[in-house]
């Protein structure tokens, strides 16, 4: 690739960046605008029993004794900055509370989606192409697809935890204290993505490549895994970017069924306490999460394809 | 040379050849119903010869060659009275014992190195893979054992391509890549499965020339093609398969010189680069009852079948050599017969004097058009290109030409050849003639009016592009995978202004004229073979009732037998309906048939021009020249049959057909 055509394919990424991030901005200023009532009682939330000051400063600070266009410009100005705003019941501001959580989520999410990864790959590469397995598998992917996290979770706690003290109940001390919460999301991503990969191996190995390759002396499983695996790698990507991006949402569940801070336990805090700025903060981040994922799926369809690679 | 009872084959056990195949079964279990796909097959092959498998497209060359390492693929049942290579009986293999063979011992070349390599790995990994597997050179001396490799088979800039991908090399440069990881280990036998199929003639006569040396150097080869002009430099036998079984089989000089098999000289005489314009090239279509199954599998087709053909296998019958033939061809001086029998046909009526129909059908026009038709006639030019060029950008901003004043005329009813490598321009000639493309220079009139080139506007060209019609060599490409026949057909016939009720009727002539029955109107196109689809784009061409049509490689990706029906098909129309053809070809000899007069171009420009016997038989131009002695040709020939009927017939007793 040229150095020109390098500094145009980043520019596109970043334009198209910051549109999806201004149009998350966008959407949950509409969504504070449409929420009924004192706009500075919204923000504050119903818990507060701030002084009469505070709110005067707040009023200031918004422009909302200005028109909703000003309040607009003003609200990207304080964004653009890189102020996400202050929570006014927590009494700190928005972007050091997600800070303070993000790691720990990050680790969840991180575990979550490796782990059902290698899982999905031992479990298609070694069953695509053969029926007799391949049943037993689905079997497996299917209950594990359809099974609510939340559920699986409980399950998993009650004999894992209680019953037999192999991991904590709660917590994210330890290394230990990740294996369950990391499980119960995996389990049904990797569900899905076996199922994909095994179509995507089943493709591959039908391909008069493969034929070459053993006709090399290669074994079946070398075939597998130096072959067909990374042209199954392509839907695998695609797919684990995106399922990643909604580990945010699962993490919800899961951090509140295995007591661990982070994002999902903040969420449901804020959203139940009404916590408006600190929700909004969590709809740019999922923004910019779902903006980094994209880029990093495009840039391993790269890694992976070279007839991808233009020039 | 004395015939052998097959039983004893392991007796003779010293003697033994490199490899021996007697009895060859493979059927599949997907379809009870479907006959065998490869049957009752024997051959042996000794190292430093080359024996050729040849015949048309599912005859089961491929099958024979993957069974042969472990490889037959699908689920599929092989029994052999015996398949032995080296001395070690192969239907005795496990897996692991066909790994430490299969690289090592035996090199497997696939047609078509695009789909054969592996797309997301570089060449150099593909070729350092059979080294690594078996362990030939130490880790460290991978690298340069690869590059070795690759100037070895002739690849230039070897350290450059090695980090390259499948798709960043050329057809002939992929080829070769392709070799090189198959003898990276030095095997004792390559199989080469249609290793030139889809290559242009020069860089075909490269690849031959390469597997050519690996013979030399005491490699036995097994060549498949579906193609005997291009075997016939190459190979020391030949077998040629049909439906499953070989049907004749000797040393290639006496199978090209004298074949006896009723298929074998249907093969022969489709090889259009032996036959001028107009003469036939596939035998009249005989249409008679399908055999019973233990019948003559080609009765169906062949101009002599009978009721004992029909009903009975036909007795492997011995051809005594003739003398002529044999002292034409050095290669087989040494009298070594591979097959095992020497020259024999599997027909009842191997005797040289040719049936009734293929006399008659060989060297008569086309159609029932007198004499002069298809000669150019000297009205006023129908399509007038004039010092056309073109450039295209690459993505590193440099530009490239790829048409370099071009200059063309065609007149009504005329066939012009376009002959060239690839890469030489012939398609953007083709895209600017339809009006697809815009050149960067010159002008295109068509009917007397300009068409392309500066100043023509899409709106004035829009109403008059009914009259140029264009045949791709990929018709799938071109169809709507959704659509069924009527509607592609139907489509481009309301552009010449047939009504909507008028359709179904001008869709079944359209066929008809094409030589499809009606019947087919309601298939998708992925529902019909490459033969019926090309006859369907022929169809829906000459829907719109065109004055030109531009045929780019139409018959390229058919096999031989399909590609004579054709090119007889597109004969006869332009006869009949007095269409001019624009014919882009790489094949000489299909050019060469077709062609009233030819252009040769060479990296966008033209580089001689002509009537097409002038510029055969004395090409001017030293690249005309090269590209005329790349052509294969059956060695050999079809010579005249000396002493008609008076073959001597010796019946040899094979086991029975299971
Ligand atoms: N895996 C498979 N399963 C079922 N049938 C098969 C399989 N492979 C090949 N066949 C059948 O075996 C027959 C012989 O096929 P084969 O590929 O050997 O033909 P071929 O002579 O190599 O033709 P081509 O010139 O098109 O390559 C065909 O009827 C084909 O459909
Ligand atoms: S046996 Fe009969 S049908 Fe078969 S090839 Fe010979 S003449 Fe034709
Ligand atoms: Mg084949």
């Amino acid at each position: 690739m040229t150095a020109l055509g390098l500094v145009r394919a980043v520019g596109i990424r970043l334009a198209a960046a910051v549109a999806v991030l201004f149009g998350a901005a966008t959407v949950a200023f509409a969504a504070l605008q449409l929420v009924p009532g004192n706009p500075v009682a919204v923000l504050l939330g119903p818990a507060t029993t701030a002084p009469p000051a505070v709110r005067e400063q707040i009023r200031v600070d918004f422009g909302f004794n200005r028109p909703v266009v000003t309040q607009y410009l003003i609200y990207l100005g304080h964004l653009a900055r890189g102020d996400l705003g202050q929570s006014y019941q927590l009494q700190r501001p928005v972007s050091s509370l997600i800070g303070s959580q993000l790691g720990s989520t990050a680790q969840l999410a991180l575990a979550a989606i490796g782990l059902a990864v290698v899982i999905a790959v031992m479990s298609a590469v070694a069953t695509a192409g053969r029926p007799r397995l391949t049943a037993i598998a689905s079997t497996w992917e299917l209950v594990a697809v359809s099974t609510p996290s939340f559920w699986l979770g409980i399950v998993l706690l009650t004999f894992f935890s209680f019953r037999w003290r192999i991991f904590p109940v709660a917590g994210s001390q330890s290394f230990s204290s990740l294996v369950l919460p990391a499980l119960t999301l995996a389990l049904p991503i990797a569900g899905v993505l076996a199922q994909v990969l095994r179509e995507g191996l089943e493709a591959a190995l039908d391909q008069p490549f493969v034929v070459t390759a053993r006709a090399r002396g290669l074994s079946r499983t070398a075939v597998r895994l130096r072959h067909a695996l990374r042209h199954a790698a392509v839907s695998l990507v695609t797919l684990a970017g995106w399922l990643t991006g909604t580990l945010l949402g699962g993490a919800v569940l899961v951090e509140v069924v295995f007591a661990r801070p982070g994002i999902g336990a903040l969420t449901l805090q804020a959203v139940s306490n009404k916590d408006m700025p600190v929700v909004i903060g969590v709809v740019l981040l999922s923004a910019g999460v779902f903006v980094v994922l994209s880029t990093l799926v495009d840039l391993a369809y790269l890694a992976i394809d070279p007839r991808l690679r233009k020039g | 040379m004395v015939p052998r009872p097959a039983n004893q084959e392991a007796l003779t056990f010293p003697a033994e050849p490199l490899l021996v195949v007697d009895g060859l079964d493979v059927t599949f279990a997907a379809d009870p119903r479907s006959v065998p796909a490869v049957r009752d097959v024997s051959f042996r092959l000794d190292r430093g010869r080359c024996l050729a498998l040849v015949g048309e497209s599912g005859s089961g060359k491929s099958v024979t060659a993957r069974t042969l390492v472990g490889l037959t693929g699908g689920r599929s049942t092989v029994t052999a009275r015996r398949l032995a290579f080296a001395g070690e009986d192969l239907t005795a293999f496990t897996e692991p014992r066909w790994r430490t063979l299969r690289g090592r011992r035996i090199g497997l070349v696939l047609q078509d190195a695009l789909v054969s390599l592996d797309p997301l790995r570089t060449v150099g990994a593909e070729i350092a893979e059979t080294l690594r597997t078996h362990r030939v050179v130490p880790r460290a001396g991978l690298e340069a054992r690869t590059l070795s490799l690759l100037t070895e088979v002739g690849v230039p800039e070897p350290e450059q391509r090695a980090r390259q991908y499948p798709h960043q090399l050329s057809g002939g440069l992929r080829q070769r890549a392709l070799i090189a990881s198959a003898i990276a280990a030095g095997p004792d036998l390559v199989l080469a499965d249609e290793p030139t199929t889809a290559l242009d003639v020069t860089v075909q006569a490269q690849v031959l020339d390469l597997l050519r040396r690996r013979k030399q150097d005491g490699a036995a080869l097994l060549l498949i093609s579906h193609d005997l002009a291009v075997v016939g430099g190459l190979a020391d036998d030949i077998a040629v398969m049909y439906a499953g079984r070989i049907v004749e089989e000797g040393p290639a000089a006496q199978v090209l010189g004298d074949p006896r098999h009723p298929y074998t000289r249907a093969l022969l005489d489709a090889v259009p680069v032996t036959h001028a314009k107009g003469a036939r090239l596939a035998p009249a279509a005989v249409r008679h009852p399908a055999p019973t199954p233990s019948g003559c599998p080609y009765a169906g087709r062949c101009p002599r079948s009978d009721l004992r053909c029909r009903d009975q296998l036909p007795e492997r019958v011995v051809i005594p050599t003739r003398p002529d033939v044999a002292a034409a061809e050095p290669g087989v001086a040494d009298g070594r017969p591979t097959v095992g029998t020497g020259h024999a046909a599997l027909c009842w009526y191997p005797t040289v004097d040719a049936p009734a129909v293929l006399d008659a059908v060989d060297d008569r026009p086309a159609s029932g058009a007198g004499p002069g038709v298809g000669r150019p006639v000297t009205a006023a030019a129908l399509l007038e290109v004039d010092g056309i060029s073109k450039r295209f950008r690459s993505p590193d901003g440099t530009s490239r030409a790829a048409v370099r004043d071009v200059s063309l005329r065609l007149h009504p009813g005329e066939t012009l050849g376009i002959v060239g490598e690839s890469g030489s321009g012939k398609t953007t000639v083709a895209r600017i003639v339809l009006g697809l493309l815009e050149p960067d220079g010159g002008t295109v009139r068509f009917a007397g009016r300009p068409w392309g080139g500066s100043g023509v506007r899409e709106p004035d060209r829009r109403g008059r592009r009914r009259h140029i019609q264009a045949i791709y060599q990929d018709p799938l490409g071109s169809f709507d995978p959704r659509y069924r026949v009527e509607r592609i057909i139907g489509e481009a016939a309301a552009t010449a202004g047939v009504t909507r009720a008028g359709r179904g009727a001008r869709v079944a002539e359209l066929l008809e004229q094409v030589g499809l029955s009606a019947d087919l109107m309601g298939r998708r196109p992925l529902e019909l073979s490459g033969g019926q689809r090309q006859r369907v784009a022929i169809a829906r061409a000459l829907a719109p009732g065109p004055d030109l049509i531009v045929c780019d490689e139409p018959v390229s990706a058919l096999d031989v037998s399909v590609q004579a029906q054709i090119l007889d098909l597109l004969a006869g129309l332009q006869s009949e309906l007095g269409v001019a053809l624009l014919f882009i070809s790489h094949d000489l000899g299909v050019i060469h048939h077709v062609s009233d007069r030819i252009v040769v171009m060479k990296d966008g420009a033209v580089v001689e021009t002509g009537e097409v016997a002038q510029v055969f038989a004395h090409p001017a131009a030293g690249y005309t020249r090269e590209l005329l002695a790349a052509v294969p040709r059956p060695v050999g020939g079809r010579t005249a049959p000396p002493d008609r009927g008076a073959s001597t017939r010796v019946v040899v007793t094979t086991p029975p057909a299971p």
